[in-house]
């Protein structure tokens, strides 16, 4: 606080003026600082005093435990259960051990490199992908949604499936049947050949992208072919967990507008599906796709573990999915859609052109929220005999050779900050997508 | 209507196959047609596998005798108990650890909620931490980590810990504790609760009449608790102290006596609410900032003081916001206890599963889990739904 003084009268010559400012104190050492900072935060009153201290002793009680189990007395190297059975730390060298199995599974260790491959793929891949300021995402869409899963299958599995008969016959009456719908406008002589041209082309590219990865999986690469009983540890999780939200959001996108379709029947049949598979639990769903779906099939149809599994997984999520979608289509303005029927667009060109690539812009952080939910939901699998990350953890602790009072812990540690790193980034980059979408629709 | 009138004739009428309403009639018959076959294929292939390997379909097997023991029961339950009792009695076990679940998560959740906004930073950093570390590690391997870790690895019962003063016990075998005994006389007590719960209730309500017609205030908490607790006391005072407590107590290898929570129980239990109780956390937060800081200035500015501000102004206002994503992780919880399969806890899955594996039906014992749980879930989500309507704003 400066002081002023008013200069007294001159004729008075007794007072003193002051001609400059006085120096301006600092601040309490109570009210500035970190002793400040610990006096507004901490100890601002007596119950306030109370919680610090109750939550300092909570930090004592928990994280010197922790830390001395994990690093100060942790074991980090060593052969077999020798090394760790007389120590009260983690036991990383069993870990280590063990690290390619938690990676890979049973994967043959010679062909390691295709799973590699994939993950180099998924990596480079992916993350262009999510950093919004990097330039080619239509490309980069197209290999993550194309050329990405038709190799990684083929790394993975070895390639080299017939597709069978049937499913070109199948693939056939389809075209003949979209090409047929495409052409009726021609036969009945409302329009001519010329006006149809785009809808042809469009027809023809569906049906020959499946055609070409049918074909691409039917040659041989002389890959040799690994058994997905063999998959296993982070390479199963991945696997379920990516191909579940890929395949779901398709499925998600069609229920959610079944969900707001003028048609009746539609709008039921969705309705039924989207809250059923929304109100049984993933463990019910993941048993009958492993003991009920193979009663379904034809006679001699076997259809592998995983895949069965990935069938339960991709409809569980896509009802999720389907209610995520559905917040972005009705957080579009009614304008939007008005706007759309008032220019001539007929329903698809509206949804493709103008409405969903808002909503599903909009949708960002909830479809990654759904992806953390279905990668946590992934453990499950193991309770029908499959072995993700957690499942190939929880199936090492039966080896004797690592056997020692701190394997399971160390194996749940490990785990666990697997996991989390996973989903705390993702939540990290939902939390990062939001806000930066968010700016769009602020005024 | 009006523009077409004025404009005189429309325009000639389009093929029928443009006309909306003809599409999407069509597309329907297609897709019932498409459903119907898949049913259809569905049904008689299911048949025909079920006849191959000599299973009846039906729920005639519900009758048999299921020759297997259930490790918790609520209901009398033996070997030679039907399939039919093995269900219900894990039905009941389910809807027991969703309940308490329920009951305890949300009484974390809400405690870790308002830490997270508390002013105290160690107390707002622990919540913090809190929920972003257990939030992000799947519940399987939490139970795991609880089951095997830490329930499995306490001493055998000779070593057991002692807790409360050494009337509880956790060992390898679960928690004892002592189990009351009602003697003779105990009715009374009964009596004396339902009167207290009647009483206070009648109290409450008279109370908020008289503030209502004259602003006059009446302790009706206080009372209420008094009458709830202290009724029964008296009747347990007047009946000659009827209630004796069953000590558990080392026999041998194990105890004898008491009241014994099975580890799976309390695994399950300890992992549930631990983990719903982040998300439940992250709930009351976004609820209580939505109520817009204005509502607080106001309340002290009309000189309320902290605390009844929260009760009365900021958290009837939050409970809007927070009720319906409470009710999806109530229904969460009650799904995800089916993982009680993973550790065998006799839930209704688990037990299912035996079932399962004994007779061989599958789509009965499938068909039962989800006609349960979606009747769990539509119920759930009935009962907040109304909870809802009634702490809604009611607008004109």
């Amino acid at each position: 606080m400066a002081k002023t003084t008013k200069p007294l009268a001159a004729s008075s010559g007794a007072g003193w003026v002051r001609t400059e400012m006085e120096e301006v104190l600092a601040a309490p050492i109570s009210d500035v600082g970190l002793i400040g900072w610990m006096r507004q935060n901490l100890f601002s009153s007596i119950p306030n005093t109370i919680l610090t201290l109750i939550g300092a002793y909570l930090i004592y009680l928990l994280v010197p435990p922790l830390i001395n189990f994990g690093v100060v007395h942790a074991v980090w190297n060593g052969e077999n259960r020798e090394a760790c059975v007389g120590s009260h730390g983690a036991c990383w060298a069993y870990v280590k051990a063990y690290f390619p199995q938690f990676i890979y599974g049973r994967y043959p260790d010679a062909e390691r490199w295709r799973v590699n491959l994939v993950f180099l793929m998924l990596a480079g891949g992916l993350i262009p992908l999510l950093m919004p300021s990097l330039p080619f995402k239509r490309a980069n869409t197209i290999f993550m949604l194309l050329i990405f899963p038709v190799v990684s299958f083929i790394l993975l599995t070895g390639g080299n499936v017939d597709p069978g008969a049937w499913a070109w016959i199948a693939l056939a009456v389809i075209g003949i049947i979209a090409f047929a719908m495409v052409l009726l406008p021609v036969i009945a002589g409302q329009a001519d050949i010329a006006s149809r041209s785009k809808q042809l082309m469009v027809v023809a590219v569906l049906l020959a992208i499946p055609a070409a990865i049918m074909l691409l999986f039917s040659i041989d690469f002389g890959l040799e072919h690994v058994e997905t009983a063999n998959w296993g540890g982070l390479l199963v999780t991945l696997v379920i967990a990516i191909t579940g939200i890929a395949a779901s959001l398709p499925f998600g996108i069609a229920l959610a507008l079944g969900r707001r379709s003028q048609l009746p029947i539609v709008r039921l049949i969705s309705v039924i599906f989207i809250e059923f598979w929304r109100g049984v639990p993933l463990i019910t769903v993941l048993f009958m796709s492993s003991v009920v779906l193979p009663l379904f099939m034809n006679e001699g149809v076997t259809i592998d573990k995983l895949f069965r599994v990935l069938v339960g997984v991709t409809l569980f999520a896509s009802a999720y999915m389907a209610e995520v979608v559905r917040g972005g289509l009705q957080a579009i303005p009614k304008g939007q859609y008005e706007g759309a029927d008032a220019l001539g667009l007929t329903f698809w060109q509206k949804m493709n052109l103008i409405v969903l690539p808002q909503a599903l812009k909009l949708v960002i952080p909830g479809i990654v929220n759904t992806f953390i939910g279905l990668f946590k939901d992934t453990t499950l699998v193991l309770i029908v005999g499959l072995f993700d990350l957690l499942g190939q953890i929880q199936s090492s602790f039966t080896d004797p050779t690592w056997s020692s009072p701190t394997q399971g812990h160390t194996g749940y540690l490990f785990a666990a900050i697997m996991f989390w790193i996973f989903c705390f980034s993702m939540s990290r980059y939902s939390i990062f997508m939001e806000k930066r979408l968010d700016t769009g629709r602020k005024r | 209507m009006a523009i077409q009138e004025t404009m005189g004739e429309a325009p000639a009428k389009a093929s029928f196959i443009y006309d909306p309403k003809v599409r999407g009639v069509f597309y329907q018959i297609v897709l019932v047609a498409a459903i119907v076959w898949l049913g259809w294929e569905f049904i008689t292939n299911a048949a025909r596998n079920l006849e191959q390997q000599n299973i009846s379909s039906g729920f005639g097997f519900l009758k048999n005798t299921a020759g297997f023991g259930i490790i918790q029961s609520l209901v009398d339950y033996a070997e030679e108990s039907s399939y039919g009792q093995a269900l219900w009695v894990g039905f009941l076990n389910t809807v027991l650890i969703a309940f308490l679940g329920i009951i305890l998560a949300t009484v974390i959740g809400f405690v870790v909620g308002i830490a997270r906004l508390s002013n105290n930073w160690v107390i707002s950093r622990i919540a913090y931490v809190y929920i972003e570390v257990l939030r992000n590690i799947p519940l399987l391997l939490q139970i795991f980590f609880w089951y095997f870790a830490v329930l499995r690895a306490v001493p055998n019962p000779r070593n057991s810990f002692e807790m409360m003063f050494g009337t509880m016990f956790l060992n390898n075998r679960g928690l004892f504790m002592p189990r009351p005994v009602f003697g003779e006389g105990s009715i009374l007590i009964l009596i004396g609760l339902i009167v207290g719960v009647v009483g206070a209730f009648v109290v409450s309500s008279w109370a908020r009449k008289r503030q209502m017609a004259t602003g006059q205030q009446f302790p009706s908490f206080r009372v209420g608790l008094a009458l709830i607790f202290g009724l029964p006391f008296l009747g347990y005072l007047l009946s000659g102290l009827p209630v004796t407590l069953d000590h558990p107590e080392l026999k041998g290898f194990n105890f004898v006596g008491g009241m014994k929570v099975i580890p799976e129980f309390m695994a399950l239990l300890l992992a549930l609410s631990i983990y719903t109780a982040t998300f439940i956390a992250e709930i009351v937060r976004a609820g209580i900032l939505a109520v817009s800081h204005g509502q607080t200035e106001a309340s002290h500015a009309l000189g309320l003081r902290p605390g009844p501000t929260l009760r009365l102004v900021v958290i009837p206002q939050a409970m809007r916001v927070i009720i319906p994503p409470l009710t999806s992780q109530y229904l969460n919880l009650t799904k995800n206890s089916s993982l009680a399969v993973a550790i065998a806890y006799p839930d209704l899955v688990s037990v299912g599963g035996t079932v399962l594996n004994q007779t061989g039906q599958a789509i009965e014992i499938i068909g039962i889990w989800m006609l349960v749980y979606l009747s769990l879930s539509l119920l759930t989500s009935g009962f907040m739904n109304w909870y809802n309507d009634r702490m809604s704003l009611v607008e004109r």
